[in-house]
């Protein structure tokens, strides 16, 4: 489960840290205490910067790094589909085999192919995704960020 | 025998007592032996009890009270013998004094809804206060938050000390004239602290106020004895007691029930019913509507004698001798704080602790690849988590089964998970 990219992202997070952004959502796990908060900031239709501040176990906190590197430059409508990849596989109970073409779409994020064999611990890996396609929806729809003290 | 070969004061023969519990022989993860160290969600549980409920549905299986055949009274006999043995566990003056429930949270909400609905002195409404405490299983606060959002009455608590103890400073301004209820509980599931009943007993009774104590983590480990704790009801459940899961018992004075109304309406709990309106049976059955758990009741009458046979003096010290171990053992482990009390006085078997930064969930994972079962999380008292500013915890509990080697296995399994994320 805890393959060294994973480990490397949690110790070493991309991109944390809260910055500007056009929405911010706060997602929680009461499960385990885990929380996040996260902001988007698309340019047009690009995803400019997702940045957060969290705190989580390595797979949650990792995961959040590795949406990050993956997601931020891309046009929505893929980083969409990055995101519904990324749940396919967390929710396929270890059995999916990420594949070549599975490679090329997640990158980093085909080591969390084995969390997936968790089911205590595929929430954690999610977090921060469920986290970013509710802020990427509510900037699409232009809601404004909640003001920030 | 610890590691440095001391042997330790009290403890049971856990070599005979392991092999009446099935579970504990298994193997996990290609073949590590189980190091089963989360006795506080729930226990395993011993031939005895499983024979039990097996004997019962494969030759006694009917409904209670019903029915004048055969199976239906040995049914009957079986169900209310688990109800006068458990009586007698807890020492209760009456046998109609227990009734049977389906876990502790069920015991504890229909205290909450009783005193809702009941006349006066009971009644719980806008002008009267709820007290509880800051280290409270959520199944004790979150009925008192309903009630108090129901009735308008106000929900007041106890705060909590730096090492884990209730704070009692404030007791006069907590528990006033105004207060109607007070429920805490008797052992914490997260800190491990053993509450001093007597002095919150001693206040509650001079304002006039009922007592309601959660011993979910009591009755399990200790001599629990409801007259000597002096309390109005006491709630605690089955399956954290070598029982089965779906059977819990709340205890309450016999006048209280009698005057208290019923909670769930059905089958069983009425002495006549018209289309207009009916009246309702003595308690117990007042409060046991419905076909009730019977195997599961039965299952925890079998729990009871086998805990009794022991002896429940006797299970306490084979804990405390093994919570002192184990704490001596926990705080050499460089990074280690203990959540909750760090001494073995006034202290059960749950420890709850924190190991430098890495988070609780992936202390969790590694010791389970190691065998050895923990419970990470918030345990269901997140106001503690809270008070302590920390976001979860690892708890490990012990039981009458434990062993010292299983307290060494623990702390070397957290060297391992240090090295794995250091």
């Amino acid at each position: 489960m805890y393959q060294d990219v994973i480990l490397d992202h949690y110790k070493h997070p991309h991109g944390r840290g809260l910055r500007d952004g056009q929405a911010e959502v706060h997602h929680v796990n009461p499960t385990c205490g885990d929380e996040i908060t996260l902001r988007v900031r698309l340019d047009g239709t690009v995803i400019g910067d997702v940045s957060y501040e969290g705190q989580g176990c390595s797979i949650s906190q990792a995961s959040a790094s590795v949406l990050n590197d993956l997601l931020v430059g891309k046009d929505v409508a893929q980083a969409q589909q990055i995101q519904e990849t990324f749940l396919e596989l967390m929710q396929s109970r270890g059995r999916i085999e990420p594949d070549e073409d599975m490679e090329e779409v997640l990158e980093d994020a085909v080591a969390f192919a084995g969390v997936s064999k968790y089911p205590a611990r595929v929430k954690c890996a999610l977090l921060s995704w469920m986290a970013w396609k509710d802020a990427t929806a509510k900037a699409l729809s232009g809601t404004t960020p909640e003001e920030t003290a | 025998m610890t590691t440095d070969g001391r042997v330790l004061p009290g403890l049971l023969d856990t070599e005979a007592i392991r092999k009446d519990f099935p579970a504990l022989d298994r193997l996990v993860h290609d073949g590590r032996k189980l190091v089963y160290l989360d006795n506080a969600a729930t226990s395993q549980k011993p031939r005895q009890v499983l024979d039990t409920l097996n004997s019962f549905y494969e030759r006694s299986n009917a409904n209670v009270h019903r029915g004048v055949h055969v199976l239906a009274e040995e049914a009957t006999a079986l169900y209310e013998g688990a109800r006068d043995k458990v009586a007698a566990f807890i020492n209760a003056p009456s046998r109609d004094e227990v009734i049977f429930t389906k876990n502790a949270s069920e015991s504890l909400n229909l205290v909450a809804n009783m005193l809702g609905w009941a006349d006066e002195p009971y009644r719980v409404d806008r002008d009267t206060e709820i007290v509880i405490t800051e280290m409270e299983h959520h199944s004790n606060i979150v009925p008192w938050q309903l009630l108090s959002q129901r009735t308008g009455a106000t929900l007041k608590w106890f705060g909590l000390t730096d090492d884990g103890r209730l704070d009692l400073s404030d007791i006069e301004q907590v528990i006033t004239e105004k207060t109607k209820i007070v429920s805490f509980v008797l052992v914490s599931n997260i800190l491990g602290t053993v509450n001093p009943v007597e002095a919150i007993v001693r206040r509650a009774q001079d304002v006039g106020a009922l007592v309601l104590i959660d011993a979910s983590q009591a009755a399990p480990h200790m001599v629990l004895d409801v007259q000597a704790l002096g309390a109005d009801f006491v709630a605690f459940t089955g399956h954290k007691m070598v029982g089965p899961t779906g059977i819990g018992v709340l205890w309450g004075r016999q006048e209280l029930l009698e005057d208290l109304p019923p909670f769930l309406g059905g089958g069983e709990m009425i002495e006549t019913v018209s289309m207009h309106s009916s009246t309702y049976a003595p308690a117990p059955h007042k409060f046991e509507a419905g076909t009730p758990p019977i195997a599961q009741a039965i299952g925890l009458g079998a729990a009871v004698d086998y805990l009794s046979a022991i002896g429940m003096d006797k299970i306490a010290a084979h804990e405390h001798a093994l919570t002192e171990y184990a704490l001596e053992r926990l705080l050499q482990v460089p990074d280690l704080r203990i959540i909750g009390p760090t001494t073995a006085q006034d202290r059960a078997a749950a420890i709850s602790f924190v190991l430098g930064d890495i988070h609780p969930h992936d202390v969790g994972q590694v010791l389970d690849e190691q065998g050895i079962a923990v419970r990470v999380g918030h345990h269901c008292a997140r106001p503690v988590c809270l008070r302590y500013g920390i976001p979860a915890t690892t708890r490990a509990s012990f039981y009458l089964y434990s062993t010292p080697a299983e307290v060494d296995a623990l702390a070397e399994g957290l060297e391992q998970v240090r090295n794995f994320f250091g």
